[in-house]
């Protein structure tokens, strides 16, 4: 990461904004065990205390359950379910994206019909089935976030693949004699990483979204306390304690936002010419 | 016609590929999943003697081998035979089209709401574009796509139902109502409003984006130029030179996207007590009824493919140098 980048980075108010929001979290997440030490689902005070109750400053829930203590505890399932699903996503679609970008061909065509195939499908129902039959678990949570989310990624790697494919640089190891492994991950992979790092961080944004869906739905892992947890548990006492699901959903709104302007300063900063152009 | 046909029949023999894709993708899950399926079925059925485990094994010939299984299940449910639920003792396809006109009720307001909304906006933005419009409307956006669907749906009812009580919050209408007639249509039309808002809000916010950057890009091109310099009104040189030409990267997207709605209906009616196929599947997912979730995914992509040939059909309406092809 060179000078110019983080001069570039740091000069967009947007994703400063959003890096600091985002380290909180992740301080948030990290110290949830010193703030908080007891288990977020212990019942530490009277049910239905509202916001700024003495010992609980966000109030609690229908069980007398912390809110500030979930919501502390729920970052780190947000998080680890957003980055490993991420990367798990990134596995499945840089690999396929590479092989149909490089040789092209046949290869091209099966891997496309096969991304086609799951842009098509509905995946957010692809996800709840798949988490429900093998039974919601953190594992099937981020299976089922990564077989969901890899397509867009997939068609990224395979663009860039194509058209760094007959650039002179990759022409020259060719002609080098380099070994095809080579070729792939010393020449074209580390150029074509810009635009990848900020479809990824885009990718986790997404990915703590789906999470925070399927546990509303009741499909979170039941061992560990989560933000859509939260609100799913609560939706019915809506009318009485509105606390219960306001709180747990400001902090997935500012979790992503945090990510998605984040997403936006790294492209703006790794890709200074296509900033601000084209894009929606 | 003789293109649009032979177009129709490609798109035939593409959906009967994908769809063979999805039932493979079906019966894998089904297979893949932890536990003997006669005994899960069994379970389903409230029932678990080892005579009737084996029945069932013998019944839906889970003895055969696979390749075999694979292919009756194929057939049966190109037949469209989506199995059948022992939850509810009905077959899975009844229940599952029951639901269907709800759900094509609520997306299909929410898709054109969102697409109306967000071309007027986003050209709103465009021609606005720096202004204080632009900045809300790009923040907005930016907002709405950082929020969690059905966490907008609650704070709606929050704010409409329980704060102002304007609207009803839940159901498809009022209960014990048994209104006629147009009164009915106002009734559902109320019950509507909530959840079309909640799906359609994040739509809106997409498109507008698109529409804003893809206007702003139509705006310096030549032919908009030289319509201004033969004197058309500028509402003129918007609607018929800028907007027509801006709008199909708004229509691809929006085809694109279809699967995306539909898994956010399942939410939305989640939140709303939506008697659609979302409000189905997660009704199946509490019961663990899994030959009924298996049905609404396999009619859900089958809502999507649909949708897909309609905005390509559009297409070549809104710009006829395109031919279906």
């Amino acid at each position: 990461m060179s000078l110019a980048f983080w001069k570039a980075f740091s000069q967009n108010r947007g994703a400063l904004i959003g890096f600091v929001i985002f380290t909180g979290v992740v301080l948030l997440a990290l110290f949830a065990g010193v703030f908080y030490p007891d288990s977020p689902w212990d019942m530490v005070t009277a049910p239905f205390q509202p916001p700024l109750a003495d010992d609980a400053f966000l109030g609690s829930d229908m069980l007398g359950r912390d809110i500030a203590a979930g919501i502390a505890h729920g970052a780190r399932v947000s998080l680890l379910i957003g980055l490993v699903s991420s990367l798990g996503a990134l596995l499945i679609g840089v690999t396929l994206g590479a092989l149909a970008g490089f040789y092209g061909g046949w290869v091209d065509d099966v891997i496309m019909r096969f991304t086609e195939l799951f842009q098509t499908i509905p995946n957010f129902v692809l996800a709840v089935m798949i988490v429900a039959i093998f039974t919601p678990s953190i594992g099937s949570l981020v299976f089922a976030i990564a077989v969901v989310s890899w397509p867009p990624l997939a068609r990224l790697t395979r663009g860039e693949f194509m058209s760094l494919r007959t650039r002179e640089f990759v022409l020259a190891a060719v002609t080098t004699g380099q070994s095809t492994s080579a070729i792939i991950f010393r020449e074209i992979l580390p150029n074509s990483l810009s635009p990848i790092i900020v479809a990824a961080s885009l990718t986790v944004a997404t990915a703590i979204l789906l999470e925070s869906a399927l546990s509303f739905l009741g499909l979170g892992d039941p061992n560990m306390m989560s933000w859509g947890y939260m609100i799913g548990a609560s939706r019915t006492v809506i009318r009485q304690a509105w606390w219960m699901s306001f709180f747990p959903g400001v902090a997935i709104l500012l979790t992503v936002l945090a990510i998605n302007l984040v997403g936006e300063g790294l492209n703006d900063a790794l890709n200074p010419r296509l900033a601000r152009k084209g894009r929606a | 016609m003789v293109k649009v046909a032979v177009f129709l029949g490609h798109r035939l023999v593409k959906i009967a590929l994908i769809m063979l894709a999805i039932v493979i993708i079906n019966f894998s899950l089904i297979r893949m999943a932890p536990g003997d399926p006669a005994i899960v079925m069994a379970g389903e059925a409230g029932a678990s003697d080892e005579q009737y485990v084996e029945q069932l094994r013998e019944r839906f010939g889970l003895n055969d081998p696979l390749p075999q299984q694979l292919a009756s299940y194929v057939l049966q449910v190109a037949q469209g035979d989506l199995g059948y639920s022992y939850r509810q003792r009905r077959p899975v396809a009844d229940i599952v089209l029951e639901r269907l006109p709800a759900t094509l009720l609520l997306t299909g307001i929410a898709f054109i709401f969102a697409l109306a909304m967000g071309v007027l906006l986003g050209s709103l933005a465009a021609m606005k574009a720096g202004r204080w419009a632009d900045t809300v409307i790009t923040t907005f956006s930016l907002l709405s796509y950082a929020t969690p669907i059905f966490w907008v749906g609650l704070m709606l009812i929050l704010l409409f139902s329980v704060q102002l009580g304007w609207l009803p919050a839940f159901g498809y209408a009022s209960i014990g109502g048994g209104f006629q007639g147009l009164k009915h249509v106002a009734d559902v039309a109320a019950h509507l409003v909530l959840p079309v808002l909640t799906l359609g809000l994040f739509y809106m916010a997409v498109y507008a984006r698109l529409t804003r950057s893809s206007v702003l890009e139509v705006y310096d091109m030549d032919f908009v130029k030289t319509a201004r310099a033969k004197g058309i009104s500028e509402s003129r040189v918007m609607y018929f030179h800028v907007l027509r030409n801006a709008s199909l990267p708004v229509l691809t997207f929006a085809g694109i996207q279809a699967g995306h709605l539909i898994g956010g209906s399942i939410l939305v009616e989640t939140v709303f007590a939506w008697p659609g196929i979302g409000r189905l599947a997660f009704d199946a997912l509490l019961q663990r009824d899994y030959q009924v979730l298996l049905g609404v995914f396999i009619i859900t992509s089958l809502m999507v493919l649909t949708f897909n040939i309609i905005t390509d059909l559009l297409y070549s309406v809104i710009d006829p140098r395109i031919e279906v092809a």
